[in-house]
């Protein structure tokens, strides 16, 4: 397992991993539907990725220079949201307005109406195509920028992420790093029993990728990972990041019932309670 | 016969007339925007000499991407290529682009007003002798319904190439629709052309044929004859652009000889002749007859066979007219 030394970096990162997670409930709560289980599991990544990783500046979103993260798997996207205003691309009053009329917070993400989205998802497999478009043209126009994309597993079931898994290595794509949420869940039940796409990691190095497996809730793992892939030369990286779907809410945790369900108002404040005491472990507001 | 204001093609009905296919048109225009424009890049699915791309792969290699048999990929990719300032042209044959991909022709690029082009050749019945799986005659249905997308069908060889220099100047999304075999060439190099105008090829009072695309020869071809052989003034006019349509245009021509006939290389559900239609029948609801082929697959055979036996060559569309006639 790659590790980073990042210092009191990994401190920080989990509390904003924390505090990102009780937006999501909140967030989850006001709409009344949306995806908890994905997003929650990718807290500790979404925090890592913006608050170590991409080299992005709110202040200048269009920067032609800037990182590109690409979201695959759309419907995760209130953790998405939720750090892209912890990051200060927008107010985070905004949040409230996820799923709802005339909002820019879209049950999935359209590129074009919140600084910071790079693309549109929700139909899926499409964004590691997307990704790998935009590393080419960094390529092309010999720019700096590396570019991240996010999909989940379940969506690997896709054609369409294996013609791109072709395509990346194909043309030497080194700028681009595919995170895989690995949680081993989609919509109807586990990934293994509804399509298996074990064993991925073969798959993938057969493909020509870098890989590296890492313990997706361990920050110091998800930066070394990152990190990694920037030096690895002529291929793309892939990680396979193992998650816990419904992370940090036991209720949820390892459960496809949450994939797309949302929690009742009872519910949601203990998994709020459990969020903000740390499970248990500090007094919080909820107490 | 021919609107003198257009300069078109004087020996157009000529028996020895130059055949030229769209094709080659778009291969030349691609190369000369290469030439003009630095961020012009192109993506073919295994289809380099089909499109007629090699002169462009060979001047700017750095920028012809080979992206295999995978048109969903391929379009995606031109999203992230478009969204990262890039002008990305994605061609394949039209049965597989915007088909295979139009998942991904809506979400990554539409619903992003991503500035790709997305290039269809071989369209309508013009890959004929690949039989009815090769031909595309859904294309215009398929693409017209999509929200920021432009649909341009041009009627010949040089007006392909001039729709490939309008296209690159929208700043969204564009299909073009262009065909393999060569056909007869009705524009010149100084007839105009801008994305969302209809022009009047022929001036009539009887009645209007509308058209797209490369049949348009067709039409002009009734009228010839409709009027040397049954004194009937026909209107053609060229719409090369679906989408948008030229309401005024359209309705102005409809509203001049009250009567209106399309003709299209493409379905007559869901194609030109229903873009045409519902916008008559909104704005100013007029007798209107759709040609086009009937709800139904094609098959082998060569391109004029085709066109026979699926009742789009030109003497359908005088059968058609004439039978109107007698009716009245």
């Amino acid at each position: 397992m790659p590790r980073a030394s990042v210092n009191n970096d990994v401190e920080k990162i989990s509390l904003i991993a924390n505090n990102l997670r009780e937006e999501v409930v909140k967030m989850l709560l006001e709409a009344g539907s949306g995806h908890p289980a994905g997003a929650l599991g990718m807290a500790d990544i979404f925090a890592a990725l913006y608050f170590k990783i991409l080299n992005v500046d709110p202040k200048n979103p269009t920067d032609p220079d800037r990182d590109r993260f690409v979201l695959s798997n759309g419907h995760i996207c209130p953790i998405f949201y939720a750090t892209l205003a912890e990051k200060g691309f927008f107010p985070k009053k905004e949040l409230k307005q996820l799923r709802k009329l005339n909002s820019n917070l879209q049950g999935h993400p359209k590129f074009g109406v919140l600084p910071g989205i790079e693309n549109s998802g929700g139909s899926l497999g499409q964004g590691l195509s997307q990704a790998a478009g935009m590393a080419l043209a960094a390529k092309i126009q010999h720019r700096p920028f590396r570019v991240y994309c996010v999909t989940g597993d379940g969506e690997m079931q896709e054609g369409q992420i294996w013609e791109a898994a072709m395509f990346a290595p194909n043309k030497k794509l080194d700028n681009l790093t595919w995170i895989i949420d690995r949680n081993n869940i989609q919509i109807s039940g586990r990934t293994e029993d509804v399509m298996p796409l074990e064993n991925l990691r073969n798959k993938l190095e057969s493909f020509n990728w870098y890989v590296i497996e890492i313990d997706g809730h361990n920050i110091e793992e998800i930066i070394g990972a990152c990190n990694m892939a920037r030096s690895v030369s002529q291929r793309p990286t892939a990680i396979i990041a193992h998650t816990i779907p419904g992370k940090g809410v036991e209720f949820m945790e390892y459960k496809f019932e949450w994939h797309g369900k949302v929690p009742s108002k009872e519910q949601a404040l203990k998994a709020l309670k459990s969020l903000a005491s740390l499970e248990g472990k500090i007094k919080s507001d909820y107490d | 016969m021919l609107n003198k204001t257009l300069n078109l093609n004087e020996e157009v009905f000529l028996q020895d007339s130059e055949l030229k296919s769209g094709r080659d048109g778009f291969g030349e225009a691609i190369l000369k925007l290469g030439e003009e424009h630095e961020d012009v890049v192109v993506l073919t699915a295994d289809l380099e000499e089909s499109l007629r791309l090699t002169p462009f792969k060979k001047k700017f290699p750095d920028r012809f991407i080979e992206t295999g048999i995978a048109e969903q990929n391929m379009a995606s990719m031109g999203a992230g290529m478009a969204l990262s300032g890039l002008v990305p042209f994605m061609t394949s044959h039209a049965v597989f682009s915007p088909y295979r991909n139009w998942d991904q022709i809506r979400l990554s690029i539409c619903f992003s007003n991503a500035n790709v082009k997305i290039v269809g050749s071989h369209a309508g019945f013009s890959n004929s002798p690949d039989g009815g799986a090769a031909e595309s005659l859904e294309d215009i249905a398929l693409t017209r319904v999509l929200p920021n997308l432009t649909v341009i069908s041009p009627i010949d060889y040089e007006q392909t190439k001039r729709a490939v220099e309008e296209m690159y100047k929208i700043h969204g999304p564009v299909y073009l629709r262009i065909c393999k075999e060569p056909t007869p060439q009705i524009t010149t190099e100084i007839t105009p052309f801008e994305t969302g105008r209809a022009y009047t090829l022929i001036e009539g009072t009887d009645l209007t044929i509308f058209t797209t695309g490369t049949i348009a020869y067709e039409a002009l071809e009734a009228a010839k004859v409709l009027k040397a052989g049954h004194k009937i003034n026909i209107e053609v006019v060229a719409v090369p652009t679906i989408k948008p349509l030229d309401k005024e245009n359209i309705i102005g021509s409809a509203k001049k000889t009250g009567r209106c006939v399309s003709l299209e290389e493409h379905q007559i559900n869901g194609g030109f002749g229903s873009a045409i239609s519902e916008l008559l029948a909104e704005e100013f609801p007029v007798f209107n007859l759709r040609i086009g082929v009937s709800d139904t697959f094609g098959e082998s055979g060569t391109y004029r066979e085709l066109k026979d036996k699926y009742g789009i060559s030109s003497h359908h569309v005088v059968e058609a007219i004439l039978n109107m006639f007698k009716e009245k």
